[in-house]
Parts: C-alpha cells; structure tokens; sequence
C-alpha cells in the first residue's frame, strides 16, 4: 500500500516534469500497478488533464498518447486495420474489460514490466517514444535505457506497411503470459519480439533463413509459470507459427 | 481535499484523503454494493461505472472524478433487480459475493455490445466477462442467466 501526501493535475507537461524531478513524487497512469508497491509518496502527479488520451492518425505514422488506455488500443479501428488485429490481439487476454478502461498505454511502456504483452507488440513494429526532454527515442532502445524522471508524452508506430502477427501463452485466459511472441515482416526480413521471458521483451532481425533458431538468441528465465526450458520450447513453436501465419496471409 | 462529482444521477460533495481510491470513498457515501474481492486489481467485484465505462474501482484515484459521473448498482437498482432475476433462476448464485461487479459488467456488457438488437456470441460475452472472478461455480450458471437474460430483452 502507498500513502499519499499530495495530489496534483498539472496544467503542462512542464509542470508535471518539474513536478516529477523530486524523487518522492510519482506519475500515475491508470493506477493499477502503483496502488499495489509500497512505501510513501510526496505527490501523484495525474496526467489526466493534459488531453493525452487520444489515438492520433496521421498520413505515416499513429500518435498514442500516454494515457490512452488498453481498451483504446483493443478497439481502434485504424490501429488494428494497419497492423491486421495485433492489438486487439495483445490487450484482449489482460486481466478483464475494467481493467483495460483503467490502465494505460503509457504505463505498460513505460514501466517495462518483464510480463507486458504491450511492449512485446510494439516491439515488433517500427514503434518510437517521444520523452518530454529527451525527444524522439526508438523503442528498442528505450526498453533498455536506465528508468529515469522524464515523462513519456506518446507512443509513434510508424504506418511501415509492416504485417504483424502476435501470440502468447497463458496458463489460464486473463493470466500474465507464460511467453508472448510478437513477429513483423517487411521487404522479407522479420523482426522477432518475445516477451515475458520472464524479462523485459527483446527484439531482433532478420531473414526467414536466419529466424529459423531466433528462439536460441532469446535469454529465459523461470518462474511459478514455467522454467526456462518450457519457455524456451514455447519461443520456438511460437515464432514458428508466427512465420507461418504471415506466410499464409501471402498465400 | 474536497471532491465533487456526480454520484447515481446526483451532485456529490465529498472531502477525501490525497491518494484515496475511489472504491474507499463510494463505500464511506453509502455504496455497500462495491466490495473489494482480491486486493490485486483482478476479481472484478469492485466494478463501478465511470461515465458509463465500467473501471475497477479499487485502481481508480477518487481525486480524478472529479466532474466525472459514477454509477454504482444503488443507481441501476431496477435494472440490477431484472437480471438478478435471471440469475436466481438459473441457480447460478452460491454464496453471492461477486454478484454485485458481475451485474455492474453484465449491464455494462449489454450497453456496449448490445446496440441494434444484436446478441453477442457465446465467445464474446465469455470474454467481456472474463474479469469478473467467482469462486464458487463454474460460471455455467451464470453464462445461461446471461444468455437468456439477453435474449429476452432483446425480444
């Protein structure tokens, strides 16, 4: 349980990031994590108030503001149109319906939770974040940076024309995964992203020739859901089904 | 901190603690229906509206209601009667505790996926639903009630 000094609803990006330069203040997004940590809490900075909330179109790339939530993603019609269902795919099996209401876009990413079926998706697509200070970032390179105090304004996933496919394994339907795999293809190399290893997802490039031993370049971990054996066993049929399914769409 | 917002249909005032979860302050005005089931944002029983959405409301900061509109099953009190109704008849209840956020996401259900008279498919609804947690059943009972329940009022 947190206890909470303050709250504020900034009015500017600016102020929440002044605000979020003091180590015992915390931005919020849909709250679903932070209410379970502990310890004490100087102010909740909420970006509710600042209109991120909104899926934004443009001619080559879409806008996803931090504080839409998983629900927005599930059921935008132009995401899932570009990119043949994928975040349908990855939202529709977290938790429940209320919870996707609640939980944010920006706190998945952000977080780089080691269990995220989001990061695993937008990792295997041509996706960019964009920070308050540090601007434009690659995702690929965000996932590994150190967390610091900035504050991740909006997702960009370039309109590549890449085809993407995404699976994961679950012990039961609204469990973390037990492995998420996150596969692209454009102009015949593939970009392979497997999450929940149980870490932080990872993603890497190549052609088909050159996927076909992708799950040996993944690291695994063990946990109550499965050792690292299984998961591994798991990445390969994964990926290779992924493939398969981008390859039939071809045919 | 003071909070208004609108409660089932009216204005409320209500004076809240700065990191206070909406499901704290529903309870303390009076709305014994939203329980708190799991403590880890998972079993669905919390489940309120927030501008007719449903959220669970132990993940919510009541500060962010602010000029928002809640509906908790004290508000939906003739609608909730009707498909209880369906529920009692199919036996689907056991002990009853989840009942309360499992009618909040049924009805809610209904708005969402129910426009034009369309019926969901089984699959659907299983997995509208599939936040809502019981203990007791294997929601068969439940998934007949909400079947029938459909159906009939959607003629």
């Amino acid at each position: 349980m947190i206890t909470v000094r303050n709250y504020v609803k900034p009015a500017t990006v600016e102020e929440a990031y002044e605000l979020n330069q003091k180590r015992a203040n915390r931005v919020i997004g849909g709250m679903m994590w932070v209410r379970m940590s502990k310890g004490n809490v100087g102010t909740l900075i909420d970006l509710s108030g600042l209109g991120m909330d909104k899926i934004v179109e443009e001619e080559e790339q879409f806008r996803i503001g931090c504080m839409c939530t998983l629900r927005q993603l599930e059921q935008h019609e132009g995401l899932n149109s570009a990119f043949a269902g994928v975040f349908e795919e990855c939202t529709r099996h977290i938790v429940g319906v209320q919870f996707r209401n609640g939980a944010t876009v920006g706190g998945s990413v952000f977080g780089r939770f080691g269990f995220s079926d989001i990061l695993t998706a937008l990792l295997a697509l041509d996706t960019s974040v964009k920070l308050y200070k540090r601007g434009i970032v690659p995702l690929a390179e965000f996932v590994e940076m150190e967390r610091d105090r900035d504050i991740l304004e909006e997702i960009i996933v370039r309109k590549d024309k890449r085809r993407a496919v995404y699976f994961s394994e679950r012990m039961s339907s609204t469990d973390f995964p037990i492995l998420a795999c996150a596969v692209s293809e454009k102009d015949r190399v593939y970009r392979v992203s497997i999450g929940a290893r149980p870490m932080r997802a990872s993603c890497i490039e190549g052609t088909e020739e050159e996927m076909k031993d992708a799950y040996r370049r993944f690291s695994y971990g063990s946990n109550m859901r499965g050792s690292s054996e299984y998961r591994e066993h798991l990445a390969e049929v994964l990926i290779r089904r992924a493939i398969n399914a981008l390859k039939e769409r071809d045919a | 901190m003071e909070l208004r917002f609108e409660l089932n249909g009216k204005p409320v005032t209500a004076e809240i603690e700065a990191g206070e979860l909406l499901f704290d302050v529903l309870r303390r005005l009076g709305c014994y229906s939203v329980k708190c089931g799991c403590e880890t944002t998972n079993c669905g029983l919390c489940t309120v509206w927030v501008d007719g959405k449903p959220m669970l409301s132990c993940s919510v900061p009541a500060a962010r209601m602010e000029n928002h509109a809640v509906t908790t099953m004290e508000g939906l009190q003739e609608e909730a009667a009707r498909f209880g109704a369906f529920l009692a008849k199919e036996g689907a209840e056991q002990c009853g505790f989840c009942s309360p956020g499992f009618i909040m996401n049924v009805l809610a259900m209904e708005k969402e996926l129910c426009r034009d008279g369309r019926i969901p498919e089984k699959e659907e609804i299983r997995e509208y639903l599939a936040g809502n947690l019981c203990r007791c059943t294997g929601y068969v009972g439940q998934m007949r009630a909400v079947e029938k329940y459909l159906r009939e009022s959607r003629g």
